[in-house]
């Protein structure tokens, strides 16, 4: 299973990729999207898959007794989606403003902060 | 500067540099002795052991004579500028920083670690920098300090890898201990690499034809920082650092031609620029260039008498170029003037200042019993000893040496002496602390011409040591040699210098209409200057394009030519990819999450791409409910109903994706193919090879015993990674004060 959700991060990656590279602002927040899931997921592959044994503690012992799932990839996955999720708000709401702002959202078309052409 | 009007001089901005020169001299000063017998000291704390960089001072006759005259003449010229620039706004600061330069050019010519002493080399750059450029309201000292910090900052660069290369080579980077391995440098490979290095720090710091010209610049500076820095002690820290390496450095031909031929080029191009100045400070800026031309020149050897003649000339040549300098100063600040055709008749008004004036510029013309003379005709006889040709060299000695008669002439007698010009009305002698440098160093130029064995034995014969390493002993130091040929050579210095004194007006208009329709270098200087900041300009605007979607573009091409770069040099093949495994479940998932993502690659809609960012959403949640991670799972989806709701809310009020034809970027589409493919490949190779789950053993037998949780991952969060988790939250209120920050500013107030 490892290998099939390797190819899954590939596809994620790659789409990503080619929607960052895109003129419009919206494509590459699309892309943003994409790769933070991809990342998330790359992080849970590398602490192995384990299906059907959650990491809980039973009842009356001090510790699993069965093989259970890798925890630590887990919780750092968790706080990555918190985290990406507040990255992805803040560039949609900067996006939305830079639209206000300057009516367009082709990134090429942005040089208000470059210095004028000779 | 004008010293007439009686001025508070007695500040402690003034004095405390003095007591501070004052006090070192004194304690390098009882040093002779043991110096004198033969021993060296070495004092040594450690730094960096690891990196071989230590706190390491070696003093022997070189490192000795230089630290006397840094701190001697040292406190003659702070004494004279305690003085000269009295009552001026900014004393404490001009004291500050010709005091941290002695300090600097002290630890320069001490260090025997050549990291530190590099470190020491870019400090008396900077202190440099700071005094040339010390009026700074004109724009003229400003440039000059500039040309002077770009010069001989470039060739401390160039020093710095030199310095590492002889590290490597040699093992260490004590300087005393390098110089105890014969051949240790010479014979590496790498010699000709160090040699060129360390011969641009030296030849860029001790202005060497072509990079002279900062020197003569660098006269913006006052009076009492010319005769220090670049003529006593700063310039001559290049002739130190040849002085120090020549025993591990030498020897070779390379070594030999290129000091011959910079130092001979230098020496004669400065004495004939000499002749051409009408400012007395130029003239005496352009001897000095000269002096560290001969100087260069004899390094170049290393026969007993070439080394003897540079250690000779060397302390001759501070005493009396000091001395001059302060002369010149008195004279500016007494008359308001420098111009050697405006200057005449001062003998009697000053005559302290003359007389002063007058021993040290016999010195300088290298007359008896002065120690130029004995200066001089080491010269000569050095000259004759050299390797490459006696001829040549005791040429252009000949001719140096003859303008240095004219020179002095020019400076030291014609102001006071000659009857040419209409006498300067009510000139008064200078305050006796401006006189005592003057006087002081003129009559120890007499001193020890008279007594030459006192400066023999006490600094010269140690130095000479410490320069061959002990090969041949220093030659002595005699007022009378006996008729010989330097005698002769010295007998036709005076006559050709008496005659181009005699000739001097006419020479000097020749010259000046010769070198005005050459090229300059200093105009070469702001060309070079111009084309370097136009070049970075048009570098600039190449680079930053401003244009997102090419700084994405670089961004992702170099990383993915980083990591594919480094699978296929590091690792082999593709592991084998068996599915043995898989249910029909993970095919589901698998095929869901394909088809949300290509379809917001695809398509032109807005609504769809955000429907197909859910639909990936949805796939990675239920990934992550197959494989044990219900927390993780929840969070998911959660987050996920949150993106696509504030997506749709947002998309309202923004306009329609534009059409895109897909396969209208194959570059694009090649990069991210590219990116997809190296990162399949380095997660399965991660997963193909062992985990260590040492952490997570921890957190699962530590998590109810010690923090009371059964749900292991909650407990990582909330407990033992808890301080991330406040990072997380920190992150997404940012986040939330950012964005609420944004709506509520007005889009009207942004228009530029």
């Amino acid at each position: 299973m490892e290998q099939l959700l390797s190819l899954l991060i590939g596809v994620l990656v790659a789409a990503s990729v080619y929607l960052m590279l895109a003129r419009n602002l919206l494509r590459f927040l699309f892309g943003l999207i994409l790769l933070s899931n991809a990342a998330n997921l790359t992080i849970f592959v590398a602490g192995r898959l384990t299906p059907g044994a959650p990491s809980i503690v039973p009842d009356g012992v001090d510790a699993p007794i069965d093989v259970v799932a890798n925890a630590l990839p887990q919780a750092l996955v968790l706080t990555a989606i918190v985290i990406g999720f507040g990255l992805f708000a803040f560039a949609l709401i900067l996006a939305f403003r830079a639209y206000q702002s300057l009516g367009t959202l082709n990134t090429d078309e942005m040089r208000v902060a470059e210095p004028k052409e000779q | 500067m004008d010293t007439s009007t009686p001025t508070r001089w007695i500040t402690p901005a003034g004095l405390i540099p003095v007591a501070i020169a004052g006090s070192l001299f004194v304690w390098f000063a009882q040093m002779i002795p043991v110096i004198a017998a033969g021993d060296t000291l070495r004092f040594l704390w450690e730094w960096v052991p690891s990196l071989g960089v230590n706190f390491s001072f070696y003093i022997d006759g070189l490192s000795l004579t230089f630290a006397l005259l840094i701190t001697g003449i040292g406190a003659l010229v702070m004494l004279y500028s305690a003085r000269y620039l009295a009552g001026h706004v900014h004393q404490a600061r001009f004291s500050l920083f010709l005091t941290s330069f002695m300090l600097s050019m002290i630890g320069l010519v001490l260090s025997d670690n050549l990291l530190i002493l590099f470190v020491f080399w870019e400090l008396t750059t900077i202190t440099s920098y700071l005094l040339i450029g010390f009026n700074h309201d004109t724009l003229k000292a400003r440039r000059s300090a500039l040309q002077a910090l770009m010069m001989t900052g470039v060739g401390g660069l160039a020093l710095l890898a030199g310095i590492i290369l002889i590290g490597t080579t040699a093992g260490t980077f004590e300087m005393s201990q390098i110089n105890q391995m014969p051949g240790v440098l010479t014979q590496s490979v790498m010699y000709l690499p160090i040699l060129m290095l360390v011969l641009a720090g030296a030849f860029t710091k001790s202005a060497q034809m072509p990079f002279h010209f900062w020197l003569p610049n660098a006269m913006a500076a006052p009076t009492p920082v010319s005769a220090y820095l670049h003529s006593a002690t700063m310039v001559k820290a290049g002739i130190y650092l040849l002085a120090r390496t020549h025993p591990s450095l030498s020897g070779t031909d390379v070594w030999l031609w290129t000091l011959t031929i910079a130092g001979a080029v230098t020496m004669v191009f400065a004495s004939i620029m000499a002749l051409r100045q009408t400012d007395l400070k130029l003239a005496l800026a352009y001897t000095t260039l000269m002096a560290l031309g001969a100087l260069t020149l004899l390094l170049g050897n290393e026969s007993g008498y070439t080394i003897t003649a540079a250690a000779t000339f060397l302390i001759v040549h501070s005493l009396y170029k000091a001395a001059l300098f302060l002369v010149v100063g008195i004279m500016d600040a007494q008359t308001g003037t420098r111009d050697a055709d405006k200057l005449f008749g001062m003998g009697k008004a000053m005559p302290i200042t003359a007389i002063a004036a007058g021993i040290a510029a016999l010195s300088m013309a290298g007359f008896p019993p002065f120690l130029g003379f004995i200066g001089k005709e080491l010269k000569y006889a050095g000259a004759i000893a050299v390797a490459s040709e006696p001829i040549i060299v005791a040429g252009a000695f000949l001719i140096a040496s003859a303008l240095m008669v004219a020179i002095a002439g020019i400076v030291s007698f014609r102001p006071f002496w000659s009857k040419s010009g209409t006498p300067i009305a009510g000139v008064k002698e200078a305050p006796w602390p401006m006189l005592v440098g003057p006087v002081v160093l003129a009559s120890m130029g007499a001193f020890f011409g008279i007594f030459p064995d006192v400066l023999a034995n006490s600094l010269v014969n140690p130095t000479v040591a410490a320069i061959i390493g002990n090969a041949e002993p220093a030659k002595e130091l005699k007022l009378w040699a006996g008729v010989n040929l330097p005698l002769f050579l010295s007998i036709a210095t005076f006559m050709l210098g008496f005659t181009l004194y005699y000739y001097k007006i006419q020479i000097r208009t020749a010259l000046i209409r010769m070198t005005t329709a050459a090229p300059s270098f200093d105009n070469g200087w702001d060309t070079l200057m111009a084309g370097i900041a136009s070049g970075s300009k048009a570098l600039t605007r190449m680079i930053q394009t401003g244009v997102l979607r090419q700084y994405m573009f670089v961004t992702f091409a170099t990383a993915l030519v980083a990591m594919g770069a480094t699978l296929f040099i590091r690792t082999t093949g593709i592991p084998s990819v068996g599915w043995p495994d898989i249910e029909l479940w993970d095919w589901l998932v698998f095929l869901l999450v394909l088809l949300g993502a290509g379809l917001t690659v695809v398509t032109n809609s807005r609504i769809t791409a955000i429907a197909g960012l859910g639909v990936v959403g949805i796939g990675m949640a239920m990934i992550f409910i197959l494989f044990s991670a219900p927390d993780v799972a929840i969070t998911q989806l959660l987050v996920e109903t949150l993106v696509v709701v504030l997506f749709a809310a947002a998309a309202l009020k923004l306009p329609e994706l534009d059409k895109e034809r897909l396969g209208a970027r194959p570059l694009d589409a090649l990069i991210a193919l590219g990116f997809g493919v190296v990162t399949t490949i380095i997660v399965m190779k991660v997963t193909a090879g062992p985990i260590d789950r040492e952490l997570t053993t921890f957190f699962e037998t530590a998590s109810w015993p010690e923090a009371f949780g059964q749900n292991i991952v909650n407990v990582i969060l909330v407990d033992f990674r808890a301080l991330d988790t406040f990072g997380e939250i920190a992150v997404v209120l940012i986040a939330a004060i950012s964005i609420f920050a944004l709506l509520k500013s007005k889009p009207e107030e942004d228009k530029p």
